[in-house]
């Protein structure tokens, strides 16, 4: 592990290739063979400890081949998840273990027992990128520090066989127009360095960083994206509030307060058939094409020393219009309009009447989401409600049980006491259904049904969008950088009567021989040759 | 207003047309300057090529015309059904060609790049022309914005795929029939495909021909569809409601959906035609097609080709991200609530991000020049026109238009 001194006294790190000053190749001195200038021939470490378990893992991940074969199962493995519908992406009621058979036949089953239903949420994928991200933090380091040092070292004055052991070279006797050519290269905005009548023309070195610049991105961003796993760090939770509701947006409560939202109204408008700008295509359209979906809310917010269970005191924050595309920001919370669920039933009318005379005792409203227990009509006259189901459905073929919370299609055993009836009448009422339980003298009768909207909205909070946004930003600059410069240099050397003219660029040979050629065109230096 | 909407839709129509037809004249004029000859800086190469490149812009021009107008006359962005985005797709094409051939002036890449941008703008126009309106998710700057920019970075990566595939043209050895020219001959053969797609379609809609099908779905429920093409292969023991030329073949019982069957049709007339047109010029030819276009790249230095096609790459990589995965990302945080959510169409972004990622390590790092390299750029075409057609046609999603 000794440090390696070159003739011209610099000292390089162990396994350096060729010398960070001088360029002087410190292997394989003999050879003529053009030298490999990747990462500027400085000491990489995989390249040069492999004892060691630990040199073994990391060579393993700083290797590129390595690397391109992560790149490579990722984008197989994402290909394959797009075969047939990921779960999350089915009808939510239908059951995945019998739908992807049912509708994509043996392909789909063999999809299903792979668990490829879930593939991007699978412990597999998730290595995968864990890899990725491995892979990037090492073949950065591995390889970023040794060609910083490098290119922060390198001397003007290079040895003569790291000069004709370049790409593009020409040795030649003939005096140079030197100031010509510093014109002609600053014009290129080459800096030009001097050094015993030698030269270094270099420009766009920061390019060289562009890689390592947009590996760092890709690692916040891959980050950002794990830190979502993290308490606290991110909420999707949906909200389905009818018109008219207040409710507590789930999620939202904050060291001061909880916030509530009111929908006052949800509107979606359709493209009227006459619309001058869209008629051909509406008229081939056989349903109504939504223009709007839109849920008009009030935010509010409770005091900082609420308590839970009592009725809490709302103070207004703010009227929004909720769209598609523009959700309602507050705090760290964002709310969306995401679905709704048309007229929805939300309140019964009924009537009483005497039957035998036809007149009409009193009306009622049972409001089907938070309906009464009793309901007083006027002085001797109350209906009582006995049974309810909000969703009704029929357990073991005879005990009647309710689905859900929603009053989709509720059921009511209501009890009617009249002065003449004081241990009262029984009737059952439903969507089409009105029975009495024995010989009543009375009767109730539907007179009106209320419906409302449901707005479907998504309550979100991602603490770690920062973090990505800044990733992206970072990945961005870096690809930029790497992939729109070149990092371009020109040696001269004067060697006694000779000069030695050698140059470099890290990629894009045609553009840097073009400009050479322009160089050359206006300064009369010779056109140096390819010798690859 | 009605007017005025009417006359902007009329000339945005008449303006894709004439740009077709220019784009046309610039093909052939690309094909006239490539010289077979000896001499390399021959004048009427140089003539030819200046020409072509002055169509090829004037077409654009043309092209940015029907962009404009149809904006006006829908007054979004028409860049939201498949033939919108397609033939905006074909003209991002064409500017990029524009953009590499003042770089680098090869007549070669014209002779290429017009037709195929061309055969992707035909391909594009077979789809609903209608001026449709947007439904509350699309309705965002950042359609514009977002779909543009992605286009944008795949026309330019399209570029790479074309110098790519004339650097194969130009150095794969044609004495022999090898894995190789059959690959490159099949490459041709998918070409023709979409220009017998396009050629059966214009056919059929140009005859007026119509046919009916009844059949039952999985469930048992009532299918019924309108083939627009003669049926070769009809749905899985459909009943076809009119005495119309009838299927030659029922559907296996598995392609089921509304739209499969028709388009199981549409695929095999696609192969069919290509393969009439690919038969017929061979008989013409009397050799592999490659074999006969390699003669007249003969004066092309392979390495410049291949740098052509790396420089396509390395500009539009870093575009296609920023168009189809960053802008997609900041979109789609604001209209499903998430910036990501593996749609297939995302997934299938990402794939091509990764696979043009891969591209750059194997070139970058590995040295991966030259053929290896022109075979990924034709891996990456297949990839982009997946995701451009496939996804859009056979995998449901978020974003399946038309």
């Amino acid at each position: 592990m000794e440090k390696i001194t070159c003739e011209c006294g610099h000292v390089n790190p162990f396994g350096t290739e060729i010398c960070e000053a001088c360029g002087k190749p410190l292997q394989n001195v003999d050879s003529t063979k053009l030298i490999n200038m990747r990462y500027e021939g400085g000491a990489v470490r995989s390249q040069t400890y492999k004892k060691h378990s630990i040199d073994k893992i990391w060579n393993f991940f700083s290797s590129v081949k390595v690397g391109i074969w992560i790149i490579v199962l990722i984008l197989v493995a994402a290909a394959i998840g797009t075969i047939f519908p990921q779960q999350m992406y089915i009808p939510p009621t239908a059951d995945p273990s019998t739908y992807y058979e049912e509708e994509y036949g043996t392909l789909g089953k063999i999809f299903y027992l792979l668990g490829f239903e879930n593939l991007y949420g699978s412990w597999w994928f998730m290595l995968l990128l864990a890899a990725l991200g491995i892979s990037l933090v090492i073949v950065s380091i591995d390889r970023g520090f040794p060609l910083y040092r490098a290119l922060k070292h390198q001397r003007v004055t290079r040895h003569n066989s790291f000069m004709n052991r370049q790409r593009l070279y020409i040795e030649v006797t003939q005096p140079l127009a030197l100031e010509q050519l510093k014109t002609s290269l600053k014009k290129r905005r080459y800096k030009v360095k001097e050094e015993n009548g030698n030269w270094l023309a270099e420009k766009n070195r920061f390019s060289r960083w562009g890689p390592y610049v947009n590996h760092t991105g890709l690692i916040l961003f891959l980050i950002g994206a794990m830190l979502r796993f993290f308490p606290d760090m991110y909420l999707d939770q949906p909200l389905w509030i009818k018109e008219g509701e207040t409710l507590a947006i789930p999620g939202t409560k904050t060291e001061d307060g909880q916030y509530y939202l009111k929908n006052n109204r949800f509107i979606m408008d359709t493209y009227k058939e006459n619309d001058p700008k869209f008629a051909e295509a509406l008229k081939k359209s056989s349903a109504d094409i939504p223009s709007n979906y839109q849920s008009n809310v009030t935010l509010y917010k409770t005091k900082k020393d609420f308590l839970p269970g009592a009725k809490p005191e709302l103070t207004k924050v703010k009227d929004y219009k909720l769209r598609v595309n523009d959700p309602l920001e507050f705090d760290s919370f964002s709310l969306y309009q995401v679905d709704f669920k048309p007229s929805q039933l939300d309140a019964f009318s009924f009537k009483l009447k005497r039957k035998k005379t036809d007149e009409t005792i009193g009306e009622f409203t049972v409001n089907l989401a938070n309906p009464k227990a009793t309901y007083h009509l006027k002085k001797g006259y109350d209906i009582t409600l006995k049974n309810y189901y909000k969703n009704v459905k029929v357990e073991n073929n005879k005990e009647l049980g309710s689905k859900d919370n929603n009053p989709e299609n509720p059921l009511m055993l209501l009890k009617i006491i009249a002065p003449d009836v004081p241990k009262g009448e029984r009737a059952v009422l439903g969507i089409q259904k009105n029975f009495e339980l024995g010989q009543n003298k009375y009767r109730i009768s539907l007179s009106g049904v209320k419906m409302k909207n449901v707005s479907g909205l998504t309550v979100k909070k991602d603490r770690t969008l920062p973090i990505i946004v800044i990733g992206g930003l970072i990945f961005m600059i870096g690809v930029v950088q790497g992939l729109y410069w070149n990092h371009r240099r020109v040696w001269l050397k004067k060697e006694g009567d000779r000069w030695l003219i050698a140059a470099h660029t890290n990629k894009n040979w045609f553009g840097m021989k073009r400009e050479l050629q322009g160089i050359s065109e206006e300064t009369g230096m010779p056109v140096l040759q390819d010798q690859s | 207003m009605r007017l005025q909407q009417f006359i902007m839709a009329q000339l945005s129509s008449t303006l894709l047309y004439i740009a077709f037809i220019i784009y046309l004249i610039a093909t052939l004029v690309f094909a006239l300057s490539l010289s077979d000859k000896k001499n390399k800086q021959a004048a009427y190469t140089k003539r030819w090529g200046r020409i072509g490149y002055g169509l090829s812009i004037i077409g654009f021009i043309t092209q940015l015309g029907y962009f404009i107008t149809r904006w006006v006359a829908s007054g979004h962005a028409p860049v939201s059904n498949l033939f919108e985005f397609v033939t905006f797709f074909g003209m991002m094409m064409v500017f990029a060609f524009i953009v590499l051939y003042g770089i680098y002036r090869a007549n070669a890449l014209g002779v290429f790049a017009m037709p195929i941008a061309l055969l992707i703008i035909a391909y594009g126009s077979m789809f609903p022309r209608d001026i449709a309106p947007l439904i509350p998710a699309l309705k965002s700057d950042w359609l514009k914005i977002h779909v543009t920019t992605a286009a944008l970075g795949e026309g330019i990566l399209s570029i790479s795929f074309i110098a790519g595939f004339i650097y194969l043209i130009r150095v794969v050895d044609q004495q022999l029939s090898s894995k190789k020219t059959k690959l490159i001959e099949s490459i041709i053969y998918l070409l023709l495909c979409v220009l017998g797609f396009i050629i059966i379609s214009a056919g059929s809609a140009a005859f007026h021909y119509e046919t009916t099908f009844s059949w039952k779905g999985t469930k048992g429920e009532k299918l019924e569809n309108v083939y627009t093409m003669p049926a070769l292969i009809g749905p899985h023991n459909g009943e076809q409601l009119d005495d119309h030329f009838g299927p030659l073949v029922d559907a296996p019982s598995w392609i089921n959906g509304k739209n499969a069957p028709k388009k199981l049709n549409t695929f095999v007339w696609s192969l069919l035609a290509g393969g009439v047109l690919y038969g017929l010029i061979r008989l013409i030819l009397r050799k592999r097609i490659a074999a006969a276009i390699r003669p007249r790249l003969m004066n092309l230095n392979p390495d410049f080709i291949d740098e052509i096609s790396y420089r396509s790459v390395a500009i539009g990589f870093p575009v296609f991200t920023l168009g189809a995965l960053v802008f997609a990302m900041i979109w789609a945080q604001a209209a499903w609530t998430r910036y990501w959510g593996w749609d297939p169409k995302e997934v299938w972004a990402l794939i091509t991000f990764l696979f043009y990622a891969a591209y750059l390590h194997f070139r970058l790092s590995r040295g991966w020049h030259g053929e290896k390299s022109a075979w990924l750029c034709v891996i990456g075409f297949v990839i982009i026109m997946f995701n451009l057609v496939a996804v859009n046609l056979v995998v449901a999603g978020l974003h399946s238009y038309a």
